[in-house]
């Protein structure tokens, strides 16, 4: 029933239906209100999305002429343009997405779970001063960074490739705070003690039993990483040139901006922004029963 | 014996290894990518390019001190960015939070239906970049293709002025609400399942309703949830830049200098000033960092006064 939270509890137990069936008589004319409620946020989040898909079927000329909502004739011509743009830049641009976002969120899983583990588990000088300062680090702003990240990796001649963007993504201390939080309800210390005692390393320790217990939480990091990741803008607008090294938010904004001197681009822009949304949106729906997001309210119990 | 002895003489040595060798590469990251650039922007911002000699000027670098940081903070322009933040940031910080917390309730709701589709729904528009999301909103605004505008023109009340003057500010905040909601909607919600259950039947045994029970239970359980999802509103209000950027084309009431990151951008990278985007910069990161100490602050201050 719950998909965020696969958690069946004492909530479950809340939502027998003679409960619901009782609560709601007592609530007498409040019973539609809740639903009511759900339904118009529903409304207001999927309404611009539905716009978008409306839209990316329209020609040129229907798409400043016809009402918003009535769908219009130019879907094929207009993912033709969006394909044929410049010699295909649109499909470099998703790819790039995808190597920003997966390679850069896989690095950064690993790093943010050893180093989560690390402060979880060990006993060891510097540690309360290393975890502070990664809290710390949570609180500044990545995009305040990005201009002196600039700034540093220009001189180390970096700028322009795509280790420019792909490096500063995998630092992330909130991934680093989660893994840490996951680690210390989700590792038992008697595990590990009798491993040790069993005479396994702490690396084969690592690798064949923290590595396993860990994957919720890991999948958790990864997923809000990658669409963090897949989201910023800034970054790459700011490290990127070469229009072939752009990532879809880059290569989206670049393609508006010249729209408004030449407004054939903004069917192409539409077009492309709905199939954007496509992978994305995948993604989420099917991990969403996956990640474990008490982990970032702080609710999570061992 | 000496034999039996050495792996246990040995094991607690390779034990004090392990936490460095695990932690190294995240410090290393951590090092390069956020500390270094901090310090390097630190640096950068108390140096300026000075132009030397009349005819074949040299640019060279000079210590300048505190200069720079006295031209951004009596900057008139990144102040009013600052301003304009704060006009944005009244509207959608509170709206995100309320609405987020308004869903997080109807969804813990026995009464209400549809919750899956409802909480997916309003989840979908995390998984949308700020800048397609700005394309979206953008033309639902734009008085050519908005909806919106259709309806009231065609009551004879013209077109709504969603990207001129002070509308503009409701309209760059509800491109954040609508982005916002999802995720600290998600965030409340599973605070408020970790809730035990039986809390709320001594309440209901009382004749307490939902309401109640939702205004003088779930919600005091739920702060540490909303100062979290708070904080990191806040945090986004003042990074706020994608958005504005990818409007600017379709309005003339966006500046170059709107809000302060694009003060800071357009200091890098139009006018060439480095060491006055590097002061920008560090004002800016302080600042964020100044207002969430103050904020976890006050609330830790409050929750101990109540808890006492």
């Amino acid at each position: 029933m719950s998909v965020l939270t696969a958690r069946p509890g004492p909530a479950s137990t809340r939502r027998d239906p003679s409960d619901r069936a009782r609560s709601r008589a007592r609530q007498g004319g409040w019973g539609v209100l809740p639903t009511i409620v759900l339904l118009v946020g529903a409304f207001y989040c999927l309404v611009p999305v539905l716009w978008v898909y409306v839209a990316a079927t329209k020609t040129r000329g229907e798409l400043f002429t016809t009402f918003t909502f009535a769908p219009g004739t130019g879907l094929g011509e207009n993912l033709t343009a969006l394909f044929a743009y410049e010699g295909g830049q649109y499909l470099l641009w998703c790819l790039n997405s995808l190597i920003y976002s997966g390679v850069g969120s896989l690095l950064s899983v690993l790093v943010s779970t050893m180093a989560g583990y690390g402060l979880a588990k060990y006993e060891f000088r510097g540690r309360s001063f290393l975890f502070l300062s990664i809290l710390a680090g949570v609180l500044i702003p990545g995009i305040v960074l990005a201009v002196p990240q600039y700034l540093l990796l220009s001189q180390l001649g970096l700028v322009g490739t795509h280790w420019s963007v792909l490096l500063p993504s995998i630092v992330s201390p909130f991934g680093i705070y989660l893994s840490r939080v996951y680690a210390m309800s989700a590792v038992p210390q008697e595990t590990l003690e009798a491993a040790r005692i069993d005479g396994a390393g702490e690396w084969r320790i690592f690798r064949t039993i923290v590595l396993p217990l860990m994957v919720p939480g890991m999948v958790t990091v990864f997923l809000l990483q990658f669409i963090g990741t897949w989201n910023n803008f800034l970054l790459p607008y700011i490290m990127l040139s070469d229009q072939s090294r752009y990532p879809l938010t880059v290569g989206l904004f670049t393609l508006l901006a010249k729209g408004s001197s030449s407004p054939a681009l903004y069917s192409v822009a539409i077009t492309g922004a709905a199939v954007s949304i496509i992978p994305l949106l995948a993604l989420v729906l099917f991990l969403q029963r996956y990640w474990r997001l008490d982990l970032v309210s702080g609710g999570l119990k061992g | 014996m000496s034999t039996t002895l050495q792996p246990a003489r040995r094991r607690p040595r390779r034990r004090q290894v392990a936490p460095y060798l695990f932690t190294a590469p995240a410090v290393i990251l951590y090092v390069a990518f956020m500390l270094v650039p901090v310090g390097y922007a630190v640096w950068l911002s108390t140096r300026a390019y000075r132009i030397e000699g009349a005819l074949l000027g040299r640019k060279t670098e000079v210590f300048v001190g505190l200069d720079n940081y006295v031209a951004v903070l009596t900057n008139p322009e990144f102040a009013a960015g600052f301003g304009r933040l704060a006009v944005y940031g009244v509207i959608a910080v509170p709206l995100t939070l309320g609405l987020a917390l308004l869903f997080a309730l109807v969804l813990d709701t026995p009464a209400a239906r549809l919750k899956r589709f409802g909480r997916t729904a309003i989840f979908i528009p995390y998984a949308v970049p700020g800048v397609v999301a700005a394309l979206l909103w953008g033309f639902m605004y734009l008085p050519s293709t908005s909806p919106f505008s259709y309806v009231t023109r065609a009551l004879g009340l013209g077109t709504i002025p969603f990207l001129d003057g002070p509308g503009l500010f409701g309209s760059l905040a509800n491109i954040a609400i609508w982005g916002g909601v999802g995720f600290n909607m998600i965030i409340i919600y599973t605070s408020l399942r970790s809730i035990p259950g039986e809390i709320y039947e001594s309440a209901r045994l009382d004749g307490a309703g939902e309401v109640q029970i939702a205004l003088r239970i779930k919600v005091p359980l739920v702060v540490p949830a909303l100062v979290l999802t708070g904080v990191f509103s806040l945090i986004g209000t003042l990074q706020l830049y994608s958005e504005p950027a990818t409007l600017q084309p379709m309005t003339s009431a966006i500046s170059n200098t709107w809000v302060p990151l694009m003060t800071i951008y357009r200091d890098a990278f139009g006018t060439d000033d480095l060491p006055q985007a590097a002061a920008a910069s560090t004002v800016l990161a302080v600042g964020t960092v100044l207002v969430s100490v103050v904020i976890l602050r006050i609330v830790n201050r409050k929750r101990m006064g109540v808890e006492r």
